[in-house]
């Protein structure tokens, strides 16, 4: 749990050696047997918050508590129950995967099964390779797996899909499902929407080191005032046609030539605005799609707020 | 729970010395494996020990050239390990986030210095085997009564570089920690007092020589271990050394 959490970095010498304040107040809660998702672009703030809920930085400001302690500074009891995978990994490049992860295991009370761990990330299949010589996606799953070593009630995953082949995707989102379900409380970082929406039970989205959406990801793309979630028409059509006048909640625009998109559309009278337009114009659109509203729409839109305000 | 309470921090004092041996184990077999470590360690202070034996640089040291070369070899040791490979490794391991990686497992940041200060101190107890064993092969004939006072000071040698070696591995880029710490092991065996007395220094560098830890472990090792002379002054500079640095290592070291 986080409240108000205020981080400074610096002193910056382009700010005449002043302090930057890199989190501006973030709170966050995550509870055991979910997925927790801190979603935001580069640079938002995303890993310094999980550097302060490890307790790796000590905030400027507002309270950590992890599992009901201080982070900053804890006992080896309350860190041999939370298990963390840093972004730039933090592995010894010299060092073969599986004696790391035996080592790592080694300091924890009641470690994991680590064969079963080892096997399920197909770790064995550079088993002989120094850490040094492992591509991306091989360097992420021995990070996983070092976070899972010591079987943690708490897991801070950050970013953990980045560099990872469609198989060995899949494979770590079934392993995160799992633990899910075992009652782990997981925290993952990431910038990828459609990870965020496949794996979160509760989104926070932070921008600038300030909170500015929080949901499940059910009520983050469904709209605030009303029942039903709006969705997205796109299809394809002769390009720079001229665009109707639509009902206010709709919003129709050519993204790219002759590639349109109709945003908001609830009820079928929305469609039939589309089909009028279309009889009028004497066009029969083909590729149609309807989709609901994703996460990237959410974060796409509150992107835009914030470079607006600014 | 009563009983669980009070078995607790037994339990957990066991467990942070079970870890902190482990982690040491990890990183004495980690410096004992890398190749160029081995050459700082133990192939240049052979060399150097041949050197000094079958040449006359040292003879007005002592009457025996062996017995004025090793007390000077192994102060070079506690440089080499404690301060250039201790320090190097360091500087690398945060460069690519294992400091901070493993100071979030139980270990924790002091698990991971208790375990770096128990490396150094194995691994210098080996270079002593190796050194001492190749010296006593060549004629060495250590003064019975300054032996104590050798691993006293080769502890507290240890101690002062590895507290030097964790601050210069903690404030710079290891690219630089790797430059400084082997630059300063060539000057400091060279004129610092490690193999030669620190009254062969020039004599405008005399002030400072007399003042450095490298000056005080050499000079010391060779009071002892030739004449069985203890030196207070020696441990006091040394202990002031390992206050200092560690202090500032506390204060400055950036574990990212």
């Amino acid at each position: 749990m986080i409240e108000d959490l205020l981080k400074d970095f610096g002193p910056v010498p382009a700010l005449d050696g002043r302090m930057m304040r890199v989190l501006h107040g973030i709170s966050l809660k995550a509870d055991a047997g979910s997925v927790t998702t801190i979603l935001g672009s580069n640079g938002a703030g995303k890993s310094t918050t999980l550097a302060c809920a490890q307790g790796l930085l000590r905030p400027n400001g507002g309270t950590v508590r992890l599992l009901g302690e201080d982070p900053y500074g804890a006992s080896p009891a309350l860190r041999s129950r939370v298990g963390v995978m840093l972004q730039d990994g933090g592995l010894p490049p010299s060092l073969r995967p599986i004696p790391l992860l035996r080592h790592v295991a080694s300091f924890y009370r009641r470690p994991a099964d680590l064969d079963a761990l080892i096997e399920r990330l197909g770790i064995n299949e550079f088993a002989t390779t120094s850490i040094r010589r492992l591509s991306g996606g091989q360097k992420q799953r021995v990070a996983l797996a070092s976070a899972l070593a010591g079987n943690p009630d708490v897991v801070f995953l950050d970013e953990p899909s980045a560099g990872l082949d469609p198989q060995s995707r899949q494979v770590v989102f079934e392993l995160i499902g799992e633990l899910r379900e075992a009652g782990m409380c997981i925290v993952l970082t990431t910038h990828l929407m459609e990870d965020a929406q496949k794996l979160s039970d509760y989104v926070y989205i932070i921008d600038d080191g300030r909170n500015v959406a929080q949901g499940t990801v059910s009520e983050l793309t469904a709209h605030a005032a009303h029942e039903t979630p709006a969705q997205a028409v796109t299809f394809t059509a002769r390009a720079a046609m001229m665009l109707p006048a639509l009902p206010e909640h709709l919003t129709l625009a050519e993204a790219s030539p002759g590639h349109y998109r109709l945003d908001g559309v609830r009820s079928p009278g929305d469609l039939a605005e589309l089909t009028t337009w279309w009889t009028r114009e004497g066009v029969l659109p083909h590729a149609l799609t309807m989709q609901p509203r994703t996460l990237e729409d959410v974060f796409l839109e509150i992107a835009d707020k914030g470079n607006n305000a600014n | 729970m009563p009983t669980s309470m009070q078995a607790a921090p037994a339990a957990n004092a066991q467990g942070t010395l079970r870890r902190i041996l482990l982690q040491g184990r990890y990183e004495t077999l980690g410096m004992i494996s890398n190749g160029e470590q081995l050459v700082v360690a133990v192939v240049l202070p052979l060399m150097a020990l041949l050197g000094l034996v079958f040449t006359d640089l040292l003879k007005d040291v002592a009457a025996n050239p062996i017995d004025a070369a090793a007390p000077g070899v192994l102060a070079l040791c506690v440089v080499s390990t404690a301060f250039t490979g201790q320090g190097i490794a360091t500087g690398f391991d945060r460069r690519y986030g294992v400091l901070r990686f493993l100071s979030t497992t139980p270990l924790g940041r002091a698990g991971l210095i208790y375990g770096k200060v128990m490396a150094v101190l194995v691994v210098l107890f080996l270079q002593v085997l190796v050194i001492g064993g190749t010296a006593l092969l060549l004629g060495w004939r250590p003064a019975p009564a300054g032996i104590g006072w050798a691993i006293a000071l080769l502890v507290l040698g240890a101690a002062a570089f590895t507290a030097l070696g964790l601050l210069v591995a903690g404030t710079v880029r290891p690219e630089a920690t790797l430059a400084i710490t082997n630059l300063a092991w060539v000057l400091l065996a060279a004129v610092g007092g490690i193999l030669f007395p620190s009254t062969r220094a020039p004599a405008y560098l005399q002030p400072i020589v007399d003042l450095l830890p490298s000056a005080a472990l050499g000079d010391s090792l060779r009071a002892a271990l030739i004449t069985g002379t203890g030196s207070v002054s020696g441990i006091l500079i040394l202990l002031a050394w390992t206050i200092i640095a560690g202090f500032a290592a506390t204060r400055w070291f950036k574990w990212n």
